[in-house]
């Protein structure tokens, strides 16, 4: 390829096959998003502009040297504590004060801390010996504790939730001790009443629902069971592109947004969601080996835990999808309408592309 | 040279990445589990439950639709109708089930009317729905269009009429200043509300009370899950939640009033607002020229609306609560108290006026109304007469920006606080205000006119009616309001709204304000007074002042007779009156776009308004049995 450019052009360093995945569950996105908006193309090349957007900050970010984003990391993360602060102050949104409005650009600074704890958990670590002993420990749950708190109270408990999961992938990733990780996932057991009691009564009212969705048909939920009537009658193949009948007569609410997997489950089948699922599992794959390639400690733990946070979303969102889950509002990566989870998952991509741009050839 | 602590352990970075890889394979098989019971569950809903849930699906003509609630009712503060729903037909049309579209719209265009307009409204709805769902074609069909419309129902597959409430305002243009009025909800609309709340609602308040009180108005939206067939027609309703109706809402604005004050107004263009000092009750508010709001409640044609809008008088601004006026004269009585209560003026001083006045080293004269002058006057004697030169020489003394805090405690450059929409705030200059707006000093000679009302200061005659409520009720200064009670779905009996308290202005000494009442009583009753035709036959005493505003600077210098301008160009008349002296129940503002002397021409209708008032007020006492509607 080389030959046939000007010298001076360096050949971006990118993971062709992680590009191609990521391209492909974005096209598929778009297909499925014109059928569930009701075939509104000016919804779908708003949505293609922004995948746009995330896709170059995605090149942006992949040609930074991973030292650099390291030694940036503590700013970002201070911005990102004192902007989830801020939306205390002047946040603006339906109900919840999540966003913050900057004129033209709307952003919600909880996602930025999506990709900022796990940064700030892998630097404090990057030094340290691994495994981390009870101080580093103990620091590193600082740092993820407080901005999930900060981010439970705008009220946003499923993104306040993702971010600590993030900060403790990055922990299980370098190597936490299996016994204190079966006591934290006992601890969390224990604390499930305590959740029970901090909840919103919305909050409250999705978890009743989900055991028992018979319960308020006309209401909430509506949503699972006209859910999964769309997914289960789309049946192995499903019943073909802008065909389906659930999304089309407006059965499902939020169709083109945490529900869009309804809408291709009823009209790609089983077939399609399979292949949706193995695409991912590629990604978070690909994602993993390439972390395994970097040469230092805070890219390979960054890189890791961001594509276990991914699938996170993936499980989450499908599960919900399905009525195994309560309805929370996780939206599909790449697929479901909106531009700042899309734009947050694919900086996210950058990094990694970048550790692969500075990755070992050394087999070791 | 940095030492190693000898008590730390190394890092060993071929351990670590070890560990991480044992840790990313031991994560990712993890996942995989996740994965395949995510696909187990996938599987299981789409392969050993599809034949359920596809007869579910095909069943599926169950629907969620919204039922939008019945708008309240307004009535006025006696419980009269002035904004009404009456029973109305629309013909829907469902796109997809009409086959031939252009062909049936033809057809049916043979039926009965259907403009231009209504066509391209349509045609713009249509576009933004989806082929199955129901688009409004026309609203308030006749009963000749439903009866042939029946008759050929069979010829048109997917159309229908469809009862509704359609919004109706009896008294047309009378009271659009006041309601305002509802119109198709849009989507600018839609930004400013509960979309969900919205669903099904056709008509949204876009103006006067219909817009302020639009969160009353409204109600709650009802849910009915209904069963629908092949074509998405109702075959039956499973379940449903009923609507709530909106509030009705009993306003302080007396139809009896009002009427009056718009009779008497003619074909003028101008404002009458009165207002109750007791509590700051609306009585009145009138603008002229107006509109038929019901002519919006539809969707207003693009020529008619070209037509309003083109009109030179602009009928769609509201004068009494958005139009400046230069309060000229009017402006006397507060700023003479103002003297009084700064102590720069005595009650008895008097001045000299010889019908011009000098600046001290200007050779520019400012003149009073009478050649010659009023010789030597006191305060009270200065209003009855409306002495310039009294003025002049107060406000001089007084200065501009002691005049401005004073004159802003009753509301001056201020917006009142009224609930309608688009109030404007007038203007009350100073110093500062000068420098921030045209980055100018601020000249002796505009503190002399500002003494008279004239300059950069601008009034709405709401302002005007407050700001003498305040002034007749010892600085007590109420909030005006319009809302004077409501009902709602679940009360018995209406409940009274509090009027709020906006200021209340420190009194050095009380007979100050006995003064100044005492000369705007003069103004009626005096034997000099400049209003005093309107003290004739009234059974009861009238307190007041006149005013002029120019409508252009006028050379002081030279005399204008005003019946020799054009119309455009001549002096806005403005009258402020209350009554009954001793015991005031109603602040009356009266101002006539381009109508020449305050006394000849806004003096009558002023009078015209407290008479429908205070002979109301002696045949029932408000508000026990107007709040039961």
């Amino acid at each position: 390829m080389k030959q046939w450019l000007p010298h001076w052009v360096g050949v971006p360093r990118l993971d062709l096959p992680l590009l191609l995945a990521l391209l492909l569950v974005m096209g598929a996105g778009l297909l499925v998003l014109y059928s569930a908006s009701g075939q509104e193309s000016a919804l779908v090349t708003r949505q293609a502009i922004r995948l746009g957007i995330g896709l170059a900050v995605l090149l942006l970010i992949s040609q930074v040297p991973p030292y650099l984003l390291r030694l940036w990391t503590p700013w970002i993360y201070g911005l990102g504590l004192v902007l989830v602060a801020a939306t205390w102050v002047v946040g603006e949104g339906k109900g919840a004060d999540r966003w913050l409005d900057f004129g033209l650009l709307r952003f919600q600074p909880s996602e930025l801390m999506k990709l900022a704890v796990p940064m700030m958990v892998a630097w404090y670590l990057h030094g340290r010996v691994l495994p981390p002993n009870w101080r580093d420990l103990s620091i590193c749950l600082l740092l993820l504790v407080v901005p999930a708190l900060l981010i439970a109270r705008q009220p946003d408990l499923g993104t306040a939730l993702l971010v600590g999961i993030s900060g403790a992938f990055t922990l299980f990733l370098a190597g936490l001790r299996w016994r204190v990780i079966g006591g934290a996932v006992a601890l969390g057991l224990a604390a499930l009443p305590l959740l029970w009691m901090v909840m919103k009564d919305y909050q409250r009212g999705r978890v009743l629902t989900f055991l028992n969705p018979e319960s308020d048909p006309l209401g909430a939920g509506w949503n699972i069971i006209q859910s999964k009537v769309a997914v289960g009658s789309g049946g192995f193949s499903g019943k073909g592109w802008l065909q389906g009948t659930q999304a089309r007569l407006e059965f499902i609410p939020e169709r083109h947004t945490d529900f869009i997997l309804a809408v291709l489950a009823e009209e790609f089948g089983l077939l399609g969601v399979l292949l949706l699922f193995v695409t991912y599992l590629f990604i978070v794959g690909r994602s993993l080996y390439i972390a395994g390639l970097a040469r230092d400690t805070w890219s390979r733990l960054v890189a890791g835990s961001l594509a276990m946070t991914l699938f996170v979303y993936v499980v989450v969102n499908a599960a919900m999808v399905s009525g195994a889950l309560p309805v929370v509002g996780v939206p599909l990566p790449l697929i479901s309408y909106g531009g700042t989870s899309a734009v947050t998952l694919l900086a996210g991509m950058g990094i990694i592309m970048s550790a692969y741009g500075n990755r070992t050839f050394i087999r070791r | 040279m940095a030492r190693l602590p000898l008590n730390r352990p190394l890092k060993d970075q071929q351990e670590e990445l070890l560990l991480f890889r044992r840790r990313a394979r031991i994560g990712y098989l993890i996942i995989v589990l996740f994965v395949l019971a995510l696909a187990g569950r996938y599987l299981w809903l789409q392969l050993w439950q599809h034949e359920q849930f596809v007869t579910r699906s095909e069943s599926n003509r169950v629907q969620v639709r919204s039922i939008a609630p019945n708008r309240g009712v307004i009535y006025d503060r006696r419980g009269r109708v002035i904004a009404a729903n009456e029973p109305a037909w629309r013909l829907e049309l469902i796109p997809e089930n009409t086959g031939d579209l252009q062909a049936t719209l033809a057809a049916l265009g043979e039926l009965l009317t259907l403009s231009d307009d209504d066509l391209a409204r349509f045609e713009r709805a249509r576009r933004r729905a989806r082929s199955f769902e129901r688009v409004p074609l026309r609203f308030d069909l006749s009963e000749r269009e439903i009866s042939r419309f029946a008759v050929n129902k069979h010829r048109f597959e997917g159309v229908d009429a469809v009862p509704y409430l359609s919004r109706h305002y009896p008294y047309a243009d009378a009271l659009t200043h006041v309601l305002g009025y509802v119109g198709r909800l849009d989507a600018r609309d839609l930004r400013r509300v509960d979309k969900n709340a919205y669903r099904g609602t056709t008509h949204i308040g876009k103006s006067g009370v219909e817009r302020a009180h639009e969160q009353l108005l409204h109600g709650q939206a009802g849910v009915e899950r209904v069963e629908t067939n092949a074509r998405g027609r109702t075959v039956r309703v499973l379940e449903r939640q009923d609507p709530v109706h909106g509030t009705d809402l009993i306003l302080s604005i007396d139809l009896a009033v009002q009427q009056a004050a718009w009779d008497a107004l003619g074909d003028r263009a101008g404002s009458v607002v009165a207002i109750d000092p007791r509590d700051g009750a609306v009585l009145a508010l009138v603008s002229k020229p107006s509109f038929d709001p019901n002519l919006f409640v539809h969707g207003i044609s693009q020529t008619a609306y070209q037509a309003i809008l083109e009109q030179p008088q602009r009928p769609l601004v509201n004068r009494s609560i958005a139009g400046g006026y230069e309060p000229g004269s009017t402006l006397k009585p507060f700023v003479g108290l103002a003297g009084l209560e700064l102590g720069v003026v005595q009650r008895d001083q008097r001045i000299f006026s010889g019908g011009q006045y000098f600046l001290p080293n200007y050779d520019r004269p400012y003149r009073d109304w009478k050649a010659g002058g009023h010789g030597s006057v006191d305060l009270a004697r200065a209003l009855e007469e409306s002495v310039n030169t009294y003025f002049y020489q107060l406000a001089l003394d007084l200065g501009i920006d002691r005049m401005h805090d004073y004159l802003e405690q009753f509301g001056f450059g201020l917006p009142t606080g009224i609930d309608l929409p688009g109030e404007s705030s007038g203007l009350l200059p100073s110093r500062d205000w000068k420098r921030g707006r045209f980055n100018q000093p601020w000249y002796p000679g505009e503190t002399v006119i500002a003494g008279i009302g004239q300059g950069f200061n601008v009034v709405t005659p709401l302002q005007l009616a407050n700001a003498q409520a305040a002034l007749i009720n010892g600085g007590r200064r109420w909030q005006p309001n319009v809302l004077f009670a409501t009902k709602g779905p679940a009360d018995e009996t209406a409940q009274r709204q509090q009027s709020a308290l906006s200021a209340e202005i420190p009194v050095a000494d009380p007979r100050n304000w006995e003064v100044v009442l005492d000369g705007m009583h003069r103004v009626v009753n005096g034997r000099r007074g400049t209003a005093q035709e309107i003290a004739q036959g009234a059974g009861y005493q009238i307190a007041g002042k006149t005013g002029t505003a120019q409508v252009f600077t006028q050379d002081q210098s030279q005399d204008y007779a005003q019946e020799e301008l054009a119309e455009s160009l001549r002096n806005h008349a403005l009258f402020i009156a209350y009554a009954p002296y001793e015991q005031p129940r109603i602040s009356v503002a009266v101002v006539v776009d381009h109508g020449g002397a305050g006394s000849t021409v806004a003096a009558p209708i002023a009078r015209a308004t407290l008479d429908a008032w205070l002979a109301q007020e002696q045949l029932a006492q408000p508000p026990a049995e107007a709040l039961s509607p």
